[in-house]
C-alpha cells in the first residue's frame, strides 16, 4: 500500500470534518476522493501531505509511519484547486524550486525543468511569469512543480475546479494519459462524479466526515452501498418507494404483472436522449428513454403509459430509506 | 474566471508602469488641468518660493549658508538618523505587521489600533511622553535626554506606522497555498519565508520604509522637547531652519530648506526605482 489511513478523526471547532475514516490506497493507481462540498475529503487530503494534523488516527505513506512528520519530510507532490503559484517567480522558477532548495547540480535542475515542461506542454512558457498563464496552463505548471521532486504520491486537491467546462474535460483526460505515462501514486478529490468515473482507477466516496464506499467506479455504480452512494453516483428517481435509475425504467404501451400505470406530464428531448416527466398516484416520476422508444410510444402529455423495472438492474445492497 | 483562462499573447503583456505613458482620451483633460492646477498652487508654488527665496544671494550665498558647521551638522544627523530608523522600521515594521496578521494573541485589536496612535497624536504630545519617560525625571530611570540615541528614540517613534500599515494589507492578500506548496516541496519555514513570503512583501516593506525615511528628515514636533537642541550635537535640520528664523537668518532656513527637499526628492525617486527593480525582478 502508498497510503494506510487509519481511525483518522478531524474536527475544526464543533465542525466533524472526519470521523474515524480508515482507507488503503494502492500503490501506482489513480484513486479519487469524491463526495459533496464539505464532506471532508480535501481535509482527509490535507492530513496525508501533512498539511493538517489529525486529532486521532495514523497516516503511512509508503510503509513509514508519516503521522507525525512535518509537510517538507513526506515527499508528497500536492497541487491546489487555485495553483498556489509562486507569483514573483518564472514557470521555470516555480517548477525548479524543489530541486533548487535540495541544492542540486544547475545542470541537473535545468535537465529536469525542461523535461518537466515537454511533459506538461508548457515548454513555450518557461520565461514567462504565472499571471501571464491560462489557468489550464498554470495547474499544469503546478503539476510539474510538483513532480519535479519525484513525490512517492501526487496528491490533487480538486485541480480542475476553477476551470471552465472545456479545459477541464481535456485536462482530465490529460491527467488520466499522464498517469499512464508516470505512474505515481495519484490521489485526487473532486465533487464532480464524471469526473471521478472518467479519470480514477478505485472511488472513495467520502460524505459528512464518513467513507461510505471504497470501489472501482463500475463497483460503485452497480452496487452501491446504500442509497446515498446510488444517488450521488448518478441520477436516480422513486418508483413506488425505490431508488431506480432513470434509464432503467421501461415504458410500455400495455399493463402487465409488474408494471405501474403512469400519466406522462412532459416529453423533453435532449438530443439523443427523451426525458419523459411521469406522474404516478401524485409522485413525480421521471424516465429516460431512446428517441426511437419515445416516437414508437407516441408519448405526449396526457398519455397514459405503463412502466416497468428493466429486470438486468441490480438492486442497492441494502434497499433502505429513500429520500 | 474567465480573464484567467484567456493565454496572454506576448504583444499583450502589460508594460512596465515606467513606459505606460497614455495619452488622456479627451474627457479626462478637464481633470488633469484641474488637478495639475491644485498641485501647483498647494505643493510646486511654495517649493518652488522656498527654492527661490534660498538663491537670493547667489549659488555662493546658497552654498555658504548650506556648509555652515551647524547646518551641515544638523544635516548630517537628520540623515544618520533618518536612515537608521528607516531600516530598523523596515525590520520591526514588518515583524509586526506579521504577527498582526498571522497570529491569534489576546490583545492583538489593541495593539492593532494602538500602531496608528503616533500618527494621530500631535507630534509635541509624542516629544512631552518620551520627555516624561526617557528625560531628566524619568519614571523608569533610563534617561536619553539631550542626547543623539534621543533623537533616534523620537523618530522610531513617529515613523511606526508606516512599514506596518503598508505590509500588514499585503500580508493579508497573501495567498497561503504558496507557502503550504512551498512546504509541501520541502522547504523549510525560514527558505519558505526568505524565497516565497519576502519576495512579495519587499514592494511593500520599501514603500514603507520609504515614507517612513521622509517622515523621519522633516520631524520637528517630537525632537524639539527631548533631544535639547544642541547646536552640532543634537540639532535636527528641522529645528535648525526654526532657529535659523528665529535668529533672523531666513536664508539660511531656505537654503537648508532647500537641500532637506533635494534629500527627500532624491531618497523617494530612489526608492521607487528599487521598488520597480525588485518588482520586475521577482
Amino acid at each position: 500500500m502508498a497510503i494506510s489511513v487509519r481511525g483518522v478523526s478531524k474536527r475544526f471547532g464543533e465542525f466533524v470534518a472526519l470521523d474515524d475514516v480508515s482507507l488503503e490506497i494502492p500503490s501506482g493507481a489513480l484513486t479519487a476522493l469524491l463526495g459533496p462540498s464539505g464532506g471532508g475529503k480535501s481535509t482527509l487530503l490535507r492530513i496525508i501531505a501533512g498539511l493538517e494534523k489529525p486529532d486521532a488516527g495514523t497516516v503511512e505513506i509508503a510503509g513509514t509511519d508519516a503521522t507525525s512528520l512535518p509537510p517538507q519530510r513526506r515527499n508528497v507532490g500536492f497541487v491546489f484547486q487555485h495553483y498556489a503559484a509562486f507569483k514573483h517567480m518564472t514557470v521555470f522558477k516555480n517548477i525548479a524550486f524543489g530541486l533548487e532548495i535540495r541544492k542540486r547540480p544547475k545542470d541537473e535542475v535545468r535537465k529536469k525543468v525542461n523535461e518537466l515542461l515537454e511533459l506538461v506542454h508548457i515548454e513555450k512558457f518557461s520565461d514567462r511569469l504565472p499571471a501571464e498563464l491560462s489557468g489550464g496552463q498554470r495547474q499544469r505548471m503546478a503539476l510539474a512543480r510538483a513532480l519535479a521532486v519525484e513525490p512517492e504520491v501526487l496528491l490533487l486537491d480538486e485541480p480542475f475546479g476553477a476551470l471552465d467546462a472545456q479545459v477541464r474535460k481535456e485536462l482530465r483526460a490529460w491527467l488520466r494519459r499522464l498517469h499512464d505515462e508516470v505512474h505515481v501514486t495519484t490521489v485526487f478529490v473532486t465533487h464532480d462524479q464524471e469526473e471521478a468515473m472518467e479519470v480514477a482507477d478505485t472511488i472513495a466516496l467520502i460524505s459528512a466526515g464518513r467513507l461510505e464506499q471504497v470501489g472501482t467506479p463500475d463497483e460503485l455504480y452497480d452496487h452501491p452501498a446504500n442509497d446515498f452512494v446510488m444517488s450521488f453516483l448518478g441520477p436516480v428517481t422513486t418508483l413506488s418507494g425505490d431508488l431506480v435509475r432513470p434509464h432503467d425504467l421501461e415504458l410500455r404501451p400495455t399493463a402487465g404483472t409488474d408494471t405501474t400505470e403512469a400519466t406522462v406530464v412532459r416529453v423533453m428531448r435532449l438530443g439523443f436522449e427523451v426525458r419523459v416527466e411521469l406522474l404516478v398516484d401524485g409522485h413525480d416520476l421521471w424516465a429516460q428513454v431512446t428517441r426511437e422508444t419515445a416516437r414508437d410510444l407516441d408519448l405526449e402529455p396526457g398519455r397514459i403509459i405503463h412502466v416497468a423495472r428493466a429486470t438486468r438492474r441490480q438492486q442497492p445492497d441494502h434497499a433502505g430509506t429513500t429520500g | 474566471m474567465t480573464q484567467l483562462d484567456a493565454p496572454v499573447p506576448i504583444a499583450h503583456r502589460p508594460a512596465p508602469a515606467s513606459r505606460s505613458v497614455r495619452r488622456s482620451p479627451s474627457g479626462f483633460g478637464l481633470s488633469v488641468g484641474f488637478v495639475t492646477i491644485y498641485l501647483s498652487l498647494i505643493v510646486l508654488i511654495p517649493l518652488g518660493a522656498v527654492v527661490s527665496r534660498s538663491n537670493n544671494h547667489g549659488l555662493s550665498g546658497f552654498w555658504h549658508q548650506v556648509t555652515a558647521p551647524d547646518a551641515l551638522s544638523a544635516l548630517r544627523l537628520t540623515v544618520v538618523a533618518a536612515a537608521l530608523v528607516s531600516a530598523i522600521n523596515a525590520v520591526m515594521g514588518t515583524l509586526i505587521a506579521w504577527i498582526l496578521v498571522r497570529d491569534r494573541f489576546p490583545g492583538q485589536r489593541v495593539i492593532d489600533a494602538l500602531i496608528d496612535l503616533p500618527f494621530a497624536l500631535p507630534t509635541i504630545v509624542a516629544g512631552l511622553v518620551l520627555l516624561a519617560l526617557y528625560g531628566p525625571n524619568s519614571a523608569i530611570h533610563v534617561s536619553f535626554a539631550y542626547t543623539r540615541p534621543a533623537v533616534v528614540i523620537a523618530l522610531l517613534f513617529v515613523t511606526l506606522p508606516f512599514v506596518v500599515r503598508s505590509v500588514q494589507p499585503v500580508l493579508m492578500e497573501l495567498d497561503q497555498e504558496m507557502e503550504e506548496a512551498a512546504k509541501s516541496l520541502g522547504a523549510s519555514p525560514f527558505t519558505t519565508f526568505r524565497r516565497v513570503v519576502l519576495p512579495n512583501l519587499v514592494p511593500a516593506i520599501l514603500a514603507g520604509t520609504a515614507l517612513s525615511f521622509a517622515r523621519a528628515i522633516s520631524e520637528f514636533g517630537s525632537t524639539v522637547l527631548i533631544t535639547g537642541n544642541i547646536p552640532n550635537k543634537t540639532e535636527v535640520a528641522a529645528v535648525h531652519i526654526y532657529s535659523q528664523i528665529q535668529s533672523d537668518n531666513v536664508a539660511g532656513a531656505a537654503a537648508l530648506s532647500t537641500v532637506l527637499l533635494l534629500v527627500a526628492l532624491v531618497a523617494l525617486v530612489a526608492f521607487n526605482l528599487i521598488q520597480r527593480w525588485a518588482t520586475r525582478r521577482g
